[in-house]
């Protein structure tokens, strides 16, 4: 059976990690290279980088992160943030990087999923979505731009677009569970992934180890993300393993 | 050295890293030169079966792969790379393999769950090998939609289950095959590469 995956998320901005610098051990905790070394010591499944930089430069040097990167680690990672076109796939991809995010790009663009998919494979295009409960429309609604824009799309119609497109995983970030770490968006979570035959990624509101395996049990995801309970050391990924396991959730 | 085979099919900066940091001399090269002098051949891939064989075929490579496996050095597939040592494959219509091992690639039967099989799943150890000496069985990262199945039964070195048990290594003098990708397999996955390398 397969495990399920914990996946700790690095915002990354001008080739920096900007949030938890609480590791001691670590010569520089800014540097997203070590930072991602350790994950992978500590037997995190999988790692999300999410490149903030808002400048060409600060995106040029995510090639280079990339490429450090995948010489240390050993396990599968993501890169996510700014990504418009194939060509910039392409230079991630070649660079060492094992998936692509892409977020408010696909929804102005969704044939950069289909064409990324053709190009490089279904399991490379992981299509992100922020969410928020539209208390009108009683479902979620699609938001870009890192949440500042409303779309009028509907998430889970746009999840089941993006794998008919050819996407191979749906990050799902739930705005209203993000930051309140009062755990993840249970329904929200679970009304995407009944939906889907692609593997779910459920993000935002980890504050608990068990959290994990409620929105594994209950919400049907297939792997989990997470950032600042990790970064700050509230809780490790061999705590939220052993409770997963404790409850009968296979894990690695 | 060891040579990383390149035919324009992914990502080989990964396994070529992983090579190294095992202290070994990686190369990735397409030249059948380097590939005949290596002391170790490493096959990557990813994407379609056809595109794959089709690459290999107008590169003359596949005639080098061949070549080299006939010299008994060992030969190590992965990924799509492992599927390509098979006789035949069926996806996206039947295309010719390398035919290193009898066996064909088949899609998972249509059930209740999600293809492309992705994620760390448990290695089940199926018979003795070099390759698996004094390993213990634990999971390692597979991405793949087509599974093969050897005709030889002893060619068959672990499995893993996924709804049905599913190829994962395989191995047959100096050839041998690995479904999901040892470079992303955590300690295990480097365990592994370290044992193929060994023998090299």
């Amino acid at each position: 059976m397969l495990a399920k995956r914990i996946i700790p998320c690095l915002d990354v901005k001008d080739g920096r990690v900007v949030k938890g610098v609480n590791f001691v051990n670590l010569r520089d905790a800014g540097d997203p290279v070590e930072l991602a070394a350790l994950y992978d010591r500590e037997r995190a499944d999988e790692l999300v980088f999410l490149d903030i930089s808002a400048s060409y430069e600060g995106r040029a040097t995510m090639v280079e992160v990339v490429r450090r990167t995948a010489g240390e680690i050993t396990i599968p990672f993501t890169v996510g943030g700014g990504i418009a076109s194939v060509d910039d796939m392409k230079r991630l991809l070649r660079a060492g990087a094992d998936k692509i995010g892409i977020n408010t790009a696909a929804v102005k663009n969704p044939s950069l999923i289909s064409d990324g998919a053709a190009k490089f494979g279904c399991q490379c295009i992981v299509v992100a979505i922020d969410a928020k409960y539209n208390e009108q429309w009683r479902e979620w609604e699609v938001y870009t731009h890192g949440g500042r824009n409303a779309t009028g799309m509907r998430a889970i119609a746009w999840a089941q677009e993006a794998e008919r497109l050819g996407a191979g995983e749906i990050l799902l970030t739930s705005m209203d569970a993000d930051g309140t770490k009062d755990g993840f968006d249970i329904p929200l979570t679970r009304a995407v992934s009944e939906k889907l035959g692609i593997p779910v990624i459920a993000s935002g509101g980890a504050g608990k180890a068990e959290h994990f395996s409620d929105v594994f049990i209950e919400g049907k995801a297939d792997a989990a993300l997470a950032a600042t309970v990790f970064h700050y050391k509230e809780m490790t990924i061999e705590e939220v393993k052993n409770d997963l396991v404790s409850k009968g959730v296979e894990v690695r | 050295m060891i040579a990383i085979i390149d035919y324009g099919m992914g990502n080989l900066h990964s396994v070529s890293k992983a090579v190294e940091r095992l202290g070994r001399q990686a190369l990735v090269t397409s030249q059948e030169a380097d590939i005949m002098d290596a002391a170790g051949a490493i096959l990557p891939g990813v994407g379609a079966f056809g595109d794959a064989m089709d690459n290999l075929r107008e590169s003359g490579l596949r005639d080098t792969v061949l070549r080299y496996a006939a010299t008994g050095k060992p030969l190590l597939g992965i990924c799509l790379g492992m599927q390509l040592l098979f006789t035949e494959s069926e996806e996206h219509g039947l295309h010719q393999g390398l035919g290193l091992l009898p066996g064909r690639v088949v899609r998972f039967p249509q059930g209740d769950y999600k293809v492309p099989h992705m994620g760390w799943n448990r290695l089940k150890f199926e018979r003795p090998s070099p390759l698996l000496d004094g390993l213990d069985e634990g999971h390692v990262y597979f991405v793949h939609s087509y599974r093969a199945l050897p005709e030889n039964p002893g060619d068959l070195l672990a499995t893993t289950d996924y709804h049905q048990p599913v190829t994962a290594i395989v191995g047959r003098s100096n050839v041998y095959g690995m479904q999901f990708h040892p470079e992303k397999s955590g300690e295990l996955g480097m365990q592994l590469l370290e044992r193929f390398v060994g023998m090299c």
